[in-house]
């Protein structure tokens, strides 16, 4: 069987297991559409939680990303695992004991304010909607590359999925449709790292293999890529060359932004107990790492491979691929000085570099550079659309429950009955599809890029309220409003202004203190703190009862319970 | 508060509690923070000094018995390994706490 065969098999092969997921576990209450009826156990809930979490940037661009940016990738490695310490140790066990079903409701409890439930739905359907574009311009990606349809087909192919198992199952379908996926994905991720590790240092395990020896060369692998990149004029593999303060300010920024993101911290709620909640982010950190410690892996095999394969050789004889993804646009080759050769080379060769290669195309490509097994490359495809729609899901999850519990019942028409509140949850979820649909369509920039933004945004707008509301009693509505407001505008505006009003500008040169777009979340969240702990020193205390509140979610016994008085 | 909350907290359990519960839960609390303190600079260190800041020079040095460079390895590999098991041992050490001050949920709820 050729390439396309097998893609196309295994797609659908996961495309109808992912269907028959959601028509077995359809969502009867709106218990079960927010919070998977909250029995979900810890390990099914850590390995839903990583493929949440996953997303096409994670799978697709992230490696790539690495693979271009050497040490200056680590931010995205650090920034997107160190987060979940954060949500363990801060978050999850507290939101889970306080037992509501959305960011918003515990946000607008806590500080006693529709105001600030208003404030915390607009914050969750930005960063949702930023996040979700970049889900569904990676399925587009694979769907135009490997079964070579048109990329708007390949979206709509996939809405029509997410439709099927989130407006059916809610959170139950997606849920266990995520644990499936997170098993559809590693596999497919760690399939070819495993052939390219023991293809190009002789160890299976790739984690291995990034600190061994290359065996062509029997040179220690990271030595000789350091070397490739200096003859080209790259700077070197293992040192960065961002500022220290700009790697610090964007880790810190997306390390945030994780444990701030609505669509994971509404994963613990679906477990049954506080105890729950804390071990099964530990599961979804596990599950998770052993993705982001292969990822640096790929990243170091497909950049010597890339370099190797392609480095002056003669455009006539370059492997077919290489044409296949020419005609995808995203690799492209320009023969400067025509001499019929591609010049791979970097900023610092005195020769011009003639061959520009978009880093989402690295993971995919990677298996056909290295020459692996047909039924490898139609995996990745499955992997890729596997981690692109579970997160997408996800998202869509958030998007419905802001609108139709937050929005809806809790604030413009309490009187609607449950039978109702499913309805419109199913509906905007629908709505939500097509939305993400229209993004997927008309993408406002490069996966990993945009979904960065997403984390400044939430780094900069729920963390700090989330925080204070568990650990400082005396933080008040009128200061977590204000905080969450002036959090958020500051970084959306410092985002905008440089990626859409002004984008000359956008160079270290001009940015405040030398901190990227992608790192200013990290200011907007400290701003966001302070705006919140002067204010609520200035505004009266809040109610006794809100400061009982706290107490109470501040100590795990009784969790249980509330969930089973809870509708 | 404009409305009860209905999912979260049982009816009745917002009144006061027993002052010695109240004492016991405030001794609790401490010890929960103290726990964190300590596991957080831990991942600041791991992550923000070892992967970043100290990152370069610690690049001069390899990590045993691999072809690491070690400031490399901590940014890319070695403070998420630190990460897990910062978690794993947060959970161990709280669910003791837990049990200790007799606030945790049992086996069977």
């Amino acid at each position: 069987m050729n390439v396309q065969a097998w893609t196309f098999l295994l797609v659908a092969a996961s495309f109808a297991l992912y269907i028959g997921i959601a028509v077995w576990s359809r969502a009867s209450s709106t218990k079960d559409f927010y919070v998977a009826g909250g029995g979900v156990s810890p390990l099914a809930n850590g390995m839903a939680t990583a493929a949440d979490w996953m997303s096409a940037a994670s799978f697709i661009s992230m490696a790539g990303l690495i693979s271009f940016m050497g040490y200056d990738g680590s931010v995205y490695l650090m920034g997107w695992t160190g987060g979940y310490v954060l949500l363990a140790l801060l978050l999850a066990p507290y939101l889970r004991k306080y037992g509501a079903f959305t960011v918003p409701d515990f946000v607008g409890d806590r500080y006693y304010s529709q105001l600030a439930r208003i404030v915390a739905v607009v914050c969750a359907i930005f960063v949702s909607f930023t996040y979700v574009a970049g889900q569904m311009r990676g399925v587009g990606i694979v769907f135009g590359r490997f079964l070579e349809v048109d990329i708007n087909v390949g979206v709509g192919i996939g809405m029509a999925i997410v439709f099927f198992y989130a407006v059916l199952g809610g959170m139950k379908g997606i849920t266990y449709t995520q644990v499936a996926q997170y098993c559809v994905l590693i596999f497919a991720f760690m399939v070819p790292a495993i052939f390219l590790s023991l293809m190009i240092t002789g160890t299976p395990i790739p984690q291995f293999g990034l600190g061994g020896v290359e065996q062509a060369s029997g040179i220690p692998l990271l030595e000789r890529l350091n070397g490739l990149h200096a003859e080209l004029g790259f700077g070197p593999y293992t040192s960065g060359t961002k500022s220290t303060l700009d790697v610090f300010f964007i880790t810190a920024a997306l390390m945030v932004g994780t444990a701030g993101l609505p669509h994971v911290i509404i994963r613990f709620y679906t477990v049954p107990r506080v105890r729950d909640a804390r071990i099964s982010v530990g599961w979804a950190l596990l599950f998770i790492s052993l993705l982001y410690t292969t990822a640096p892996a790929v990243a170091v095999f497909a950049r010597t491979n890339l370099i190797n394969s392609v480095q002056d050789v003669p455009y006539s004889q370059v492997p077919e691929w290489f044409t296949k993804w020419e005609d995808t646009g995203l690799l492209t080759f320009e023969d400067a000085n025509g001499d019929g050769r591609i010049q791979y080379v970097g900023p610092d060769s005195p020769m011009t570099n003639e061959l520009t290669v978009d880093r989402d195309i690295m993971v995919l490509a990677n298996p056909e550079i290295a020459n692996l097994p047909a039924w490898v490359i139609g995996l990745v495809a499955a992997g890729g659309l596997a981690a692109a729609l579970s997160t997408a899901a996800g998202l869509l999850l958030v998007i419905s429950s802001a609108v139709s519990h937050d929005l809806l019942k809790r604030s413009l028409m309490p009187e609607i009955n449950e039978k109702q509140e499913l309805l419109a949850a199913r509906i905007a979820a629908g709505v939500a599809v097509i939305v993400a649909g229209y993004f997927g369509m008309n993408p406002p920039g490069f996966v990993a890029q945009v979904v960065a933004f997403a984390f400044g945004l939430a780094a900069s707008s729920f963390f700090p309220a989330i925080i204070l509301g568990i650990f400082s009693k005396r933080t008040t509505r009128e200061g977590a409003v204000l905080g969450m407001v002036s959090g958020i505008t500051f970084t959306a505006a410092y985002i905008v202004y440089f990626n859409f009003v002004n984008p000359a500008a956008n160079s270290a040169a001009n940015w405040w203190f030398g901190i990227s777009p992608e790192g200013i979340g990290t200011l907007g969240m400290l701003l966001n703190f302070a705006v919140t702990l002067v204010v609520s020193r200035l505004t009266p205390e809040p109610p006794a009862e809100v400061q009982g509140l706290v107490d109470l979610i501040r100590v795990p016994r009784g969790a249980g319970e509330a969930h089973e008085l809870s509708m | 508060m404009t409305e009860p909350t209905n999912q979260g907290v049982p009816d009745g359990s917002l009144s006061m509690p027993h002052p010695d519960t109240a004492a016991r839960h405030a001794e609790y609390w401490r010890r929960n923070i103290r726990l964190l303190g300590i596991l957080l600079v831990v991942w600041f260190v791991v992550s923000y000094l070892c992967g970043i800041v100290f990152a370069e020079a610690l690049n001069a040095f390899t990590l045993p018995f691999t072809n690491f460079p070690l400031g490399f390895w901590f940014a890319q590999q070695g403070a998420i390994y630190a990460f897990v098991i910062l978690i794993f041992v947060y959970v161990k050490l709280m669910n003791d706490l837990d049990r200790e001050f007799d606030v945790d949920e049992g086996a069977s709820s």
